[in-house]
């Protein structure tokens, strides 16, 4: 991903050329949040509830007029674009939060707006948020994948077909085991599976990375699929009925309303989900291997200069990757639906790839972006249930159009590691 | 091995060319004089170029005959095949029921085990080839060649797609959005075809152009945020499928495009003078975008080897910062190669909607897009190379349906085999291995780590 750099840099190089760009995106959108959401916000109420009735902690709903909310974020919206147009005249740089706020409050605004013209103006916002991580879980995973792969130096377009190899795997381990861990454990082998053959042809035989990692995404489909139908379908009891993993409650915890039930109340796969963003954030970027890890896949030729083996390296973090992207596609045999159907991932190994880019290729910031993709995935799910006005498929391309978005410099620019893509070759 | 093969891009011999391409020329004449030192010096451990290299360059002068075969890329590309398929057979050999049976008495009368084997795998390999070859068992000639005219129909947009994604892989650029290009080029050709009512001729003409129109705005689109703002074209293209996906379904929802009285995602069909007249007569499917994507083939060949465009084009993928030095417009040449691209691929959503479909649905570009890319890859982003492999995967394709039809066998083992060919193809020091081959230009040198060496300049695609 190396050539994203290039165009670029004369926008945003020093301080003294002034670039235009972010305070006029803000102000386009500023008005758009004027038009749409003040002017053209609904005249009735619009209820967040917190909690259930019988929860064991039962919080009031939050109960907001759409207009006053519309107004105040448009109006605060569209001071922070005059703040950056001032900032951007006095040739100094925009503020980091500028963006970070306006970004928020223009969530908040839609989030308004749009459950405020539907038919029935009343969400469950602690449901909305609980989807949004499940159904965040395999972005997760997915990302963190590609983390590892990308931060070394290699692409990782496979990240789908390590996905979909879990899932599979896992499916057909938990059934013939019975045990829903024995399935865990097979999706994280399935992962690496496909790692190494991505390590092999990439590092060892030095083709294209994207070319590998869009064919063993073929290859994965075609495998799973062939066999589905082949092996599967033929005696599902047998081979595809997996047992589901448990939902393992942290008592006290789990009671704590809107979050507890998104920290507390998961299945393992949801806590390794935790676990893992932790482990390898603090991996990366505080410890030896981890250093390694990004020298490599900066500039591995100072790397190679000071002693450390570039391609073994690599090959180690593609195949870690392999069983981080395993253990995620496990969740949709094991944990969303118990059995495995035909290209069930569906393009979600491409969205964990956006997610990535998107989260600027650390650990923290793709989890969040697979949060965000998770949250507007489940927002078209909820508010196609309650009725909008915006179209269905509008809904669903959100997720979509924020990342073309994202990755053409709205949410300032992001830098691919410089050695991403390009082989190794000692000498 | 990479999409855009690492030869220079060789000085254009026409004398007319501007003043202002001279520079480029110079250094691209330069570049190749460095890189044939470069290929001498390496003393035979660079495998060959993408495309066979001009005689002298590539296989060392004492060479024989026999060793430019073992060491050469037609070779590899053919046991690629053959090793794929064996592959293909056994996968489908091992989960035959009969075989499940006769191997739980293996060691009594292992050929019971071999038999059945062989029974699946031939079984199912003889039905693929009567699918989409030759039908032994037809009554007539027309029935016996119909399978081959239902190959060259599905190989239609497979050409046209892939001929995109291969001309965009030549300017350094991954077009992974052919899905998308095809769908609005399907919507925009479609929409021309069942709401205008024009005389025959015309229309289809208006058809085809807004097929093209359509396909080019989508591609070049991206092509124009990876020019301005260095957004990488691999999650733009991805994304933009999607993004397509739902638009083509939204315009399904709405009174302009949907059928009248139709609750479903399907617009009305399309008028008959919008459609591809049959090629062969009424009795086959074969249409006349066969022809069609056999002149962009043409067009591409001319395009990429003979124009000016095209070897600006290529010099920008083989290296845009010395395009760039040398006076190219490499922001231009991003956007008119992902335009160029999506208008072919625009051609393969007309050869669906007008050719084979008749009417636009979310389904109409199948997975083409996605074939096309595998297509690209095995055609070595060259024109003729894409055609061949266009018309390979659709003969898997066409006969893939035959024989998930007659033996079971489904057609998911078609991707299987596809996906392998690729990537076997792509490493043919691996290939090499398996077959005990030896490397190419040191048929001496036997061994030695250096036979997977590779020049790494394309790391830019990536």
């Amino acid at each position: 991903m190396s050539t994203a750099t290039t165009a670029p840099a004369r926008g945003t190089g020093d301080a003294t050329v002034r670039s235009w760009k972010n305070p006029i995106i803000l102000s386009v959108v500023a008005l758009f949040a004027l038009l749409v959401f003040a002017l053209g916000a609904p005249g009735n109420d619009v209820t967040f509830r917190l909690s259930e009735e019988n929860d064991p902690i039962v919080l009031p709903s939050i109960v907001v007029s759409a207009q006053l909310i519309g107004w105040l974020a448009a109006i605060a919206m569209i001071a922070l674009a005059v703040l950056a147009i001032l900032h951007t005249r006095a040739r100094r740089k925009v503020p980091t939060w500028v963006p970070a706020v306006f970004a928020i409050l223009f969530l908040i605004a839609f989030l308004t707006w749009v459950v405020g013209s539907a038919r029935t103006p009343n969400v469950a916002l602690y449901g909305l948020l609980a989807g949004s991580v499940t159904l965040a879980v395999p972005l997760i995973f997915g990302s963190l994948s590609g983390v590892l792969c990308e931060r070394s130096g290699v692409v990782n377009i496979a990240i789908e077909g390590q996905l979909l190899f879990g899932a599979f795997a896992a499916a057909v381990a938990a059934s013939l085991s019975g045990s829903a861990f024995v399935g865990l454990l097979a999706a994280a082998v399935a992962g690496v599976l496909v790692s190494l053959v991505l390590a092999v042809f990439s590092i060892r035989y030095v083709v294209n990375q994207v070319i590998v990692g869009v064919v063993l995404n073929v290859l994965v489909s075609g495998l799973t699929g062939f066999l589905f139908s082949a092996v599967l379908s033929e005696d599902s009891e047998r081979w595809n009925s997996p047992p589901r993993l448990p939902v393992i409650e942290i008592p006290l915890l789990a009671d704590i309303p809107v979050i507890g039930p998104i920290l507390f109340q998961q299945t393992i796969v949801g806590y390794l989900m935790y676990i893992a963003v932790a482990v390898i954030y603090v991996a990366l970027y505080h410890s030896r291997w981890g250093l390694r890890t990004r020298a490599v896949g900066e500039h591995p030729k100072a790397a190679d200069t000071l002693g450390v083996n570039v391609n073994r390296m690599r090959f180690v973090n593609v195949l870690l990757a392999g069983v981080v992207a395993g253990v995620g596609g496990s969740f949709f045999t094991l944990v969303a639906v118990s059995g495995f159907g035909r290209d069930m991932t569906a393009g979600q190994g491409y969205i964990a790839l956006a997610a990535l880019i998107f989260g600027r290729w650390n650990p923290i910031g793709a989890f969040f972006a697979a949060l965000l993709f998770g949250f507007a995935t489940n927002l078209s799910n909820v508010l196609s249930l309650l009725g909008t006005p915006v179209p269905d498929q509008f809904l669903r391309m959100l997720p979509y159009v924020v990342t073309v978005f994202a990755v053409a410099g709205l949410v300032g620019r992001s830098r691919a590691p410089g050695a991403s893509g390009i082989p190794y070759i000692k000498g | 091995m990479t999409p855009q093969d690492d030869r220079p891009v060789p000085p254009a011999t026409d004398g007319g060319a501007p003043l202002t391409r001279r520079q480029a020329k110079d250094t691209a004449r330069q570049d190749e004089v460095r890189l044939e030192n470069a290929v001498e010096t390496a003393g035979g451990e660079l495998p060959p170029p993408a495309v066979p290299a001009p005689a002298g360059t590539a296989a060392a002068p004492e060479s024989t005959l026999l060793q430019r075969i073992m060491t050469g890329n037609a070779l590899v590309a053919f046991l690629s095949v053959v090793l794929s398929l064996i592959l293909g057979g056994l996968l489908i050999a091992l989960t035959d029921p009969n075989v499940a049976r006769a191997s739980s008495y293996f060691f009594g009368r292992p050929q019971d085990t071999l038999g059945a084997a062989w029974t699946a795998a031939s079984g199912a390999y003889s039905a693929l080839f009567q699918g989409s070859v030759f039908n032994v068992r037809g009554e007539s000639f027309s029935q016996r060649i119909y399978p081959l005219t239902q190959t060259l129909t599905v190989a239609t947009p497979l050409i046209c797609a892939g001929l995109g994604v291969a001309l965009a892989f030549r300017a350094g650029l991954f077009n992974i959005g052919a899905q998308g290009q095809i769908l609005i080029g399907a919507t925009f050709a479609g929409w021309v075809g069942f709401t205008l009512h024009l005389p025959a001729g015309i229309h289809l003409l208006l058809v085809i152009l807004a097929g093209m129109v359509g396909g080019a705005v989508w591609a070049g689109l991206v092509g124009l945020l990876k020019a301005r703002t260095g957004a990488h074209e691999v999650i733009l293209t991805i994304m933009f499928n999607y993004i397509a996906t739902n638009l083509v379904l939204y315009f399904l929802s709405t009174p302009a495009f949907q059928r009248p009285g139709s609750t479903n995602p399907i617009s009305p069909q399309l008028d008959a003078t919008a459609l591809y007249p049959p090629l062969l007569g009424s009795a086959f499917r074969l249409h006349w975008g066969f022809v069609v994507a056999v002149l962009a083939t043409v067009f591409v060949w001319w395009l990429l080897n003979r124009s000016t465009v095209g070897f600006e084009l290529r010099a920008v993928g083989a290296n845009a910062s010395a395009a760039r030095t040398a006076g190219v417009n490499v922001s231009r040449g991003y956007i008119l190669a992902m335009a160029i691209a999506g208008a072919l691929a625009g051609l393969a959503g007309v050869a669906q909607v007008s050719g084979t479909e008749k009417v636009l649905t979310s389904g109409v570009a199948a997975s083409f897009g996605f074939d096309a890319i595998t297509v690209a890859l095995l055609g070595r982003s060259s024109p003729w190379g894409t055609f061949a492999a266009g018309i390979l995967f659709g003969a898997f394709r066409a006969g893939g349906v035959a024989m998930q039809a007659s033996t079971g066998t489904s057609i998911d083992i078609v991707l299987v085999v596809q996906s392998l060919i690729v990537l076997f193809i792509a490493a043919p020091p691996l290939v090499r291995a398996l077959f005990r081959l030896p490397a190419p230009g040191a048929p001496r040198a036997g061994k030695g780590g250096t036979t997977t060496r590779t020049p790494a300049s394309t790391g830019a695609a990536a």
